[in-house]
């Protein structure tokens, strides 16, 4: 751990722009006003006080922050947004673009809820409703996570074998505007740490000229999005290097997972966000009386580490997953995965047809009989892929 | 499913290699085929302007035949000759 660090009063909020600070993007896009939240007045100080080198763009949209953002990392530059509720909604068109064109974007989000009733408090609404468009999603129980996870972010996002998009996600008002201790650590360590962002395909190469973000048929298409699939499956791997890197700084743990007296529990609760410090101190009280009770906080909601979970909650009794989100005409997102995790072998995985590729009838025969034959794997399929 | 065309694949579907688009064969997607009568021709070179996919070459003021890699049959040539000397007709295929 570095011994020089200096404590600091900061929201959740200030926290991210302490880190964005650090960080030093070459490029920031931003809609300045609400749903926007103390990310971006932060950061705009610091901007307008010379503190950073950071091209600070504003914006009409949201819409418009992330294509801001796609191209100046397509340029070649590290560029970083900010968002929350409707202005994620707003972006999730360019979202996808973002992750298809293995943009390693990073960008917080102050997590709130959608519309209507119109509202502007905290729940997960937003990040779950984009939860599948092959973006990394981190959650944050605390400013000090949030400070950190944006250092880890980036530079997961920016590993050769990962480049994806990364959002940083922080519980809206609850962990963005309310005030903590944080340890800042010095801004020449996370210099080190962070290093420079080195593309090896980025559009102002002059020398070695390229298209990014093409236009594919349905012969290049699925294979194209696939790459998406692999690069998540690597990243669990890459989140846990990078975050066993960046505790040789900071002394803190960077998993999938926290588990909080999970060994001899009877009742476990799964959770995410701020909700699990409320938690984790239900169970100590508890603990106290006696009480067999444990949490397991989810930090890796994309991509989620479904063999972790399905260890962490092997022996255990009941578990009660508390989202802050529901199902609609379904179970509530978090819910749907931990039930995967614990689900029995039953069920199998097959994705076909994206961009429009055909299935044949002999395909879908062939599903039957390995089904039948129980010649299956336990991992999604792809059916029509070429290798 | 088959590749007829055999590109690399670069991250995000880059595309490194300035030009390749042409190595993408449209003539493939063909329906109707424009059949150009080359004796009723008068090489005014409508044709060859409002064809979208550039593919009937034009040289030293007289029409060439099509180009029938890249022709998709959309039959705009044969609409727009003043003197029909273009009719569509379908695509043999089997050959």
């Amino acid at each position: 751990m570095v011994k020089q660090n200096n404590l600091k009063a900061l929201t959740g909020g200030a926290a991210a722009a302490e880190a964005i600070r650090q960080i030093n993007p070459d490029v920031f896009s931003a809609y300045p006003i609400t749903p926007q939240t103390p990310i971006i007045q932060g950061f705009a100080q610091m901007v307008a006080d010379k503190k950073v080198e950071t091209k600070f763009i504003l914006v009409e949209s949201e819409h418009s922050a992330l294509s801001v953002i796609v191209g100046s990392t397509a340029a070649g530059g590290r560029s970083m947004t900010a968002t929350s509720s409707q202005g994620l909604a707003l972006m999730s068109e360019i979202l996808p673009v973002a992750s298809g064109m293995r943009l390693p974007i990073v960008m917080n989000l102050a997590t709130r809820a959608l519309s209507s009733p119109i509202n502007i408090h905290n729940d997960h609404q937003d990040a779950m409703m984009v939860r599948d468009l092959g973006w990394i999603q981190i959650f944050c129980e605390n400013n000090q996570e949030v400070y950190e996870n944006n250092f880890l972010a980036v530079r997961l996002a920016e590993s050769p074998e990962v480049m994806l998009p990364v959002m940083v996600c922080q519980d809206g008002f609850i962990t963005s505007h309310n005030i903590e201790r944080v340890t800042v650590w010095p801004d020449r360590v996370i210099k080190k740490f962070l290093g420079e962002y080195r593309p090896k395909h980025f559009l102002l190469d002059l020398k070695n000229p390229s298209t990014m973000g093409p236009f594919a048929m349905p012969d290049y298409y699925f294979e194209i999005k696939h790459q998406v699939v692999v690069a998540m499956e690597k990243a669990k791997k890459t989140y846990l290097a990078v975050g066993r890197e960046l505790r040789k700084i900071t002394g803190h743990r960077y998993g999938c997972l926290e588990k909080y007296f999970l060994a001899d529990a009877r009742a476990v609760i799964v959770v995410m966000g701020s909700t699990a410090g409320t938690v984790r101190g239900v169970v100590e009280e508890m603990r106290k009386q006696g009480k067999k009770v444990g949490l397991l906080k989810i930090n890796l909601f994309r991509p989620f580490p479904y063999q972790e979970v399905k260890r962490a909650l092997a022996g255990v009794g009941m578990v009660g997953v508390l989202e802050r989100t529901m199902g609609f005409g379904s179970v509530s997102p978090l819910a749907g995965e931990i039930r995967i995790s614990l689900a029995g072998k039953r069920i199998r995985d097959y994705s076909f047809g994206l961009g429009g590729r055909d299935i044949g009838a002999e395909e879908i025969e062939k599903i039957f009989l390995q089904l039948l034959g129980n010649r299956t794997v336990d991992r999604p399929q792809y059916i029509g892929l070429r290798k | 499913m088959k590749n007829k065309n055999k590109q690399k694949i670069l991250p995000g579907g880059i595309i490194n290699q300035p030009g390749s688009s042409r190595n993408y064969k449209t003539g493939s997607w063909r329906v109707n085929k424009p059949i150009w009568d080359r004796n009723k021709c008068i090489h005014c070179g409508l044709c060859v302007n409002y064809c979208p996919e550039n593919c009937i070459l034009f040289k030293g003021g007289k029409r060439e035949e099509t180009d029938f890699d890249y022709c998709k049959g959309c039959g705009i040539c044969a609409r727009i000759c003043p003197v029909k000397a273009i009719k569509m007709s379908r695509e043999d295929k089997s050959g």
